[in-house]
């Protein structure tokens, strides 16, 4: 069963009006020595993400995976690709979730997610790793997962949950229980998706003891492992605790029991294969997500190879690139018809297609004046009237600053353009490519305008400002304090502040420790933009594109 | 032509046959505008010879005693559709005096010789004396019409031992005795006589000599005319035979000097006019390899199924001459006229086990795919794919036949288009003949009858096991063929992609019992294949499918790699490198039968009363039989046994009420 779309099957008239291609970006990068350095540098980090993507891919170590399998389970890994369609790519989200966040290693938060083919159908799949800490929830596994019903929910994909999860991790209770975004929501999140027609569905594949309970209780069809599932709200030590009745495992929650008597799960399997075939069989039966009002093409190769990002960009953000041979690597047929090109020119804006789906790019090319604004504007209105997917291609210091620029009234064009993207209703993809900073973050889709997805390459840096910016900032204020006082301000002290400053923002800037808190939903290689992106977008698509009413503009 | 010639032009023929050689007949039929009449039983009622005759009709019942064999219906068939002649082909009705009598007796022209000619040949006493007589040499023996026990012995002791004692209306070793000691002999004679009256109702012997060498069986094809003209057409030789069949021929027969095939030839001719004999027969002659002297053994009053070497290395249309021979006309050739040039083989493959005992088979052939035909690569075939191989008739599949100018390269090239014949869905002896094809023994021409019994391992090696960049190249093409088709979606593509990972794929398969676990690392494009934790193979892959066919290509090291894999159920048929290797794909626990899966197990899925018990404990039940019966609310529910095996308990009596989830039987297996 594939997906349908609607292909360009108008009858042509003649050919000029039928096929009217954009020109291709012509690349004038040369493969010289500095094309060499940065590509040798992008390179060097690609290979440290991963090497630390590979081993935390193990999950939790030789030990427990034995210990896992021995029972006769599928990895969690192994349960998903035979989950998915034979060949399908799987969007694996935040892979660096968890990493170094607490004193012990929660490999990907415990928790796989991401968007894999089920039966044709792009679903959410959310999958715990017993093998890591037992699949309980840590605070990153409870954001991990909540994150993906959020990406289910806006971008209607059909859930699948294999759950296998001891629940909540027991010290880490206040930071998983209470709050709105805690263990609850995600079970909030289960009712409303499945009441706005998002399929959920759930296999029991391990334990789902008290509120992991929950989870295929609350799913639209539940699929039970038999002899290897048991669900229950108390286990058999509680149960003896609380009353004195013992009672196996097995009989207090297994899957003869809840598919026969209680009726908590709908289907028996004699083991993961089957269940996750059973699985399988449902998301078949699905009904199918309304036709995409794209018309969308046949995808086209780019000119240029994607591989040649390193190459272009480097890793060192105060050396700038032009956006333009970004984008000839990553839109098809490099072919991309550029709007107000002579206008605000540190906003490259312009329409093209990835994988013939049809987009409208906003991208850096350096800081953000009130011409470049107000351009960027223009262009999200442009595709919202439209129904066109915007993408936001960041590498950004901020907005302009200084006498003229704010007289120029800076503020308020920055403004309209934060407006038109906090209000843009299309969906919007960011991929952080360079630098993320201050304002330009907002103004460019960062994680607090919602993008459906937000990616970020190995080499970006994410904070409110540089780090030598904010150092010297924290500098020019603490000399002032001094001079106030009358004392004397000496380079050692200038030392001592911009050191910690300038690391603390290095670390803190840095994808893996961004990408450990869910501040994105991964680190991508810039070679995989094209297709990562590809993949998000045809996601995006399983939900119509609703009308966009924007706020005040102030004029 | 010439002037003189009983012209009698035919324009439309019956064909009282099947398969192949039906269609091999209908073929020159339609090359010479003789319309062809065909005639079917009910399992050749889709069958290709029906299909290619201008008209086709039924016979009978799918035995051959009830329709191809039945007299009466044919000359039925031939009165309704006017056919002037009657092709036999070979076996069914070809060597039966009586039909070509009864068909003389309608006007209608048996396509074969006279009915005195058949005859004659047909008993083994009448035809070596009239052999004898022509002074065609025969094997020293006994072949006359003195039955008595005694003066047979007296005979045999004459001749000498070892001796054969053959019935003489036998056939297929039937009534037949080998005696090494004269203190034998009576005892055999009669367990031989006991055995022919049984079989063909006359218990008539003959006496021949058996040579203790290992004698060749080399045949002549002869050719003659109403007019007085008999030519022979080279020889053959048909050495290589199992359960007194020939598997493998070929033309000329090898190893014979000018001077041998002018004499075996001109014997043939002597034999063939001995008994006024018109149209194409074959004379069977045993060669003493040791003496170098060749004996009379029986002649076949038929076209026979090897006749294409015949053609290939004489170039004549041997049916043709048939025709016109039956027109009436002359032979239109000479002696002189007949050059043999180059080398022919025929392999017959034939739907039958070799490894056991070459046990003839049955079945549907679901997948064919044979070499493709060209001036030196010929195949008589009547089967296609989806035709089934019928348990009523010869289980012949099709007939390869090559040409090349040396028996060599002729040996090599039947080898090779034995490889490109594939064959799924019923076992065949494809392996066996390519393993017989290069055996060195018959490479170098050392053929005898006792070939097969001789050789016998070294003709049946295992297939070599495919090497791990087959085997490598074989998992990735399967792996592919489960994708889906390419569509605008990017989720069709790049396929296998993850995030940051090396994506590893597995792929179990089974060799028999032995479990293949194949490792496939996807780095597009390239595939790195681990088979059973063995280093990996770099592979390229490129594979189509076609219905349940896979085509992989790809490349390995630079070694060029392909592979077709036939999907047949569960089992994937791997031909690779010329050889055919069977694999099975894994079956997961749950596409098991339900009693393996462990889902049922003789609990009650309702509430009810136990209305009957059917089962006792000891029975022996088949899953799906009754064990009991309850009763829900005036419904009755048939409660069957969840798995084969030995009631040990039925938990209730008649009459108990029964509650959901109880345990109602227990079963042992």
């Amino acid at each position: 069963l594939h997906r349908l779309y609607s292909t360009n099957v108008a009858p042509p008239i003649s050919s000029k009006v039928c096929k009217v291609a954009s020109p291709p970006i012509s690349s004038k990068v040369r493969q010289n020595a500095q094309f060499k350095e940065n590509a040798a540098a992008m390179d060097a980090l690609i290979a440290d993400l991963e090497s630390k993507v590979q081993a935390i891919s193990e999950g939790g170590g030789a030990e427990a995976r034995a210990r896992h399998t021995g029972k006769g389970k599928l990895l969690v890994r192994q349960r998903i690709n035979t989950l998915l369609d034979t060949g399908s790519p799987f969007l694996e989200f935040s892979q660096m979730a968890g990493y170094k966040l607490y004193k012990e290693e929660v490999n990907a938060g415990g928790i796989i997610t991401g968007i894999g083919r089920i039966s044709g159908r792009e679903c959410m799949i959310v999958a715990n790793d017993a093998t890591v800490k037992g699949g309980t929830y840590y605070p990153i596994t409870v954001k991990k997962h909540v994150r993906a019903q959020e990406i289910a929910m806006e971008n209607n994909l059909p859930c699948v949950y294999l759950v296998d999860s001891g629940g909540a991790n027991l010290p880490q209770q206040p930071e998983v229980f209470p709050d709105r975004d805690h263990f609850g929501r995600i079970f909030y999140n289960q009712a409303n998706l499945s009441s706005r027609g998002i399929s959920q569905i759930a296999v029991v594949m391990g334990s789902c003891t008290a509120g992991g309970a929950y989870v295929p209780a609350m799913a639209d069809e539940s699929i039970i492992v038999k002899e290897q599932g048991t669900i229950f709200l108390g286990g058999p030590p509680l149960v003896k605790a609380a009353t004195g009745e013992e009672v196996s495992a097995e009989d207090l929650g297994g899957g003869m029991m809840h598919c026969s008597q209680s009726g908590v799960t709908d289907y028996l399997a004699v083991d993961d294969t089957h269940a996750l075939h059973i699985a399988r069989n449902n998301v078949s039966h699905l009904h199918l997500p309304p036709a995409p009002q794209l018309n969308i093409l046949e995808s086209e190769e780019p000119l240029y190879d994607p591989r040649e990002i390193g190459g272009v960009v480097g890793t060192d953000l105060t050396r700038t690139f032009d956006m333009r041979e970004v984008i000839a690597r990553i839109v098809d047929g490099s072919r991309f018809s550029e709007f107000k090109e002579k206008f605000g020119s540190t906003l490259v804006t312009g329409f093209a297609h990835i994988h013939g789906i049809p987009v409208g790019i906003i991208a850096n090319n350096g800081i953000l004046f009130s011409e470049s604004s107000l351009k960027g504007s223009h262009f999200i209105q442009l595709c919202c009237q439209r129904k066109i997917p915007l993408l936001f291609f960041q590498n950004i210091t901020g907005f302009m600053v200084g006498k003229e620029y704010e007289a120029g009234g800076i503020a308020k064009n920055g403004a309209k353009l934060v407006t038109a993207v906090a209000c843009a209703k299309v969906p919007k993809i960011t991929v952080i490519m360079g630098g993320s900073f201050g304002a330009g973050n907002y103004g460019m889709c960062g994680r607090a305008y919602s993008p459906r997805f937000l990616y970020m390459w190995p080499n970006a840096r994410i904070s409110v400002m540089g780090g030598k910016q904010a150092a010297s900032v924290l500098c020019q204020i603490s000399r002032d304090k001094m001079e106030r006082a009358g004392m004397q301000w000496s380079d050692e002290m200038e030392k001592q502040i911009r050191g910690p400053v300038e690391a603390g923002f290095e670390k803190e800037g840095h994808p893996y420790y961004a990408s450990a808190r869910l501040w994105d939903d991964g680190i991508i290689n810039p070679a995989d933009t094209r297709n990562v992106l590809g993949l998000s977008l045809s996601a995006t698509l399983n939900a119509p594109i609703p009308e966009t009413p924007f706020g005040v503009f102030r004029m | 032509m010439s002037h003189g010639q009983r012209l009698n032009k035919l324009s439309k023929i019956l064909i009282a046959n099947r398969g192949e050689i039906a269609c091999r007949v209908m073929k020159t039929a339609r090359k010479m505008n003789i319309k062809t009449v065909a005639v079917f039983s009910d399992a050749d009622r889709h069958s290709l010879h029906v299909k290619m005759a201008d008209e086709a009709h039924y016979i009978g019942p799918s035995p051959a005693s009830e329709s191809y064999l039945r007299q009466d219906k044919l000359l039925e068939i031939i009165k309704k559709t006017g056919a002037q002649a009657v092709h036999p082909g070979y076996g069914f009705l070809s060597e039966q005096a009586p039909f070509a009598e009864a068909l003389a007796a309608q006007g209608v022209e048996f396509i074969g010789p006279p009915a005195s000619a058949i005859a004659d040949m047909g008993s083994k006493s009448a035809s070596k004396r009239i052999m004898i007589d022509a002074g065609v040499s025969c094997i020293p023996g006994y072949h006359g019409d003195n039955q008595d026990e005694a003066y047979l012995k007296e005979q045999a002791d004459q001749v000498g031992y070892p001796i054969i004692i053959k019935a003489v209306s036998g056939g297929g070793g039937k009534g037949m005795r080998m005696v090494f000691h004269e203190k034998d002999f009576m005892a055999a004679l009669r367990s031989a006589k006991e055995e022919s009256i049984k079989a063909f109702n006359d218990d008539r012997v003959i006496l021949e000599r058996f040579f203790d060498f290992q004698p060749r069986h080399v045949e002549v094809q002869v050719m003659a005319d109403s007019h007085g003209n008999a030519l022979y057409f080279s020889n053959r030789d048909c050495s290589v035979q199992r359960r007194h069949q020939k598997i493998i021929e070929e033309a000329p027969a090898p190893g014979l000097t000018p001077e041998e095939h002018r004499e075996l030839g001109e014997m043939a001719v002597r034999a063939a006019k001995a008994v006024g004999y018109k149209s194409a027969g074959t004379v069977e002659f045993i060669m003493d390899t040791v003496e170098r002297k060749f004996y009379f053994m029986e002649m076949n009053t038929r076209l026979q199924v090897e006749h294409p070497i015949t053609e290939l290395v004489t170039g004549v249309d041997l049916v043709e001459l048939q025709l016109r021979v039956s027109q009436g006309e002359k032979l239109p050739l000479t002696q002189d006229d007949i050059n043999v040039h180059g080398h022919a083989f025929e392999a017959r493959v034939y739907a039958e086990d070799p490894a056991n005992n070459f046990m003839p088979g049955s079945g549907d052939v679901k997948y064919l795919s044979t070499p493709e035909e060209t001036e030196n690569v010929r195949i008589d075939t009547s089967i296609r794919q989806g035709d089934a191989v019928s348990v009523f008739y010869d289980p012949m599949i099709a007939k390869l036949v090559v040409w090349a100018p040396d028996r060599l390269s002729s040996l090599s090239l039947l080898h090779n288009k034995l490889q490109e014949y594939h064959v799924v869905g019923l076992s065949t002896n494809i392996k066996f003949l390519k393993d017989l094809a290069s055996h060195p023994q018959f490479e170098s021409a050392d053929v005898h009858t006792d070939f097969i019994a001789q050789h016998g391992d070294s003709l049946f090696p295992a297939t070599p096991s495919l090497s791990d960049e087959n085997l490598a190249l074989t998992a990735v093409s399967y792996l592919l063929s489960q994708t889906g088709k390419v569509s605008v979606s990017p989720w069709t593509k790049s396929l296998f992609s993850r995030l940051n990972i090396n994506h590893v794929e597995e792929v179990k398969l089974k060799n028999g019992d032995t479990d293949i676990d194949v490792k496939i690392r996807c780095v597009a494009p390239s595939y790195f294949v681990s088979v059973d934790g063995r280093a990996e193979v770099e592979l390229s892959a490129n594979v189509t499918v076609d219905n349940n066919v896979i085509f992989g290509s790809g490349n390995s090291a630079d070694r060029k790699l392909e592979c077709k894999i036939v999907q047949d159920g569960d089992n994937l048929h791997v031909f690779s490198d010329g050889n055919e290797t069977v694999l099975s794909r894994h079956v997961p626990k749950y596409q098991k039968a339900d009693d393996e899966a462990g889902l049922d197990d003789g609990v009650a899925s309702v509430e009810g009363l136990v209305q009957k018990i059917f089962a006792r404990v000891g029975d022996v039940v088949k899953r799906g039989d009754v064990v009991l019966q309850v009763n829900v609310m005036k419904m009755l529910f048939d409660i069957p046994a969840h798995k084969d095996g030995v009631i040990s308990a039925i938990c209730f009596n008649e009459g108990d009420r029964v509650s959901k989830g109880q345990l109602l039987y227990e079963l042992d297996e």
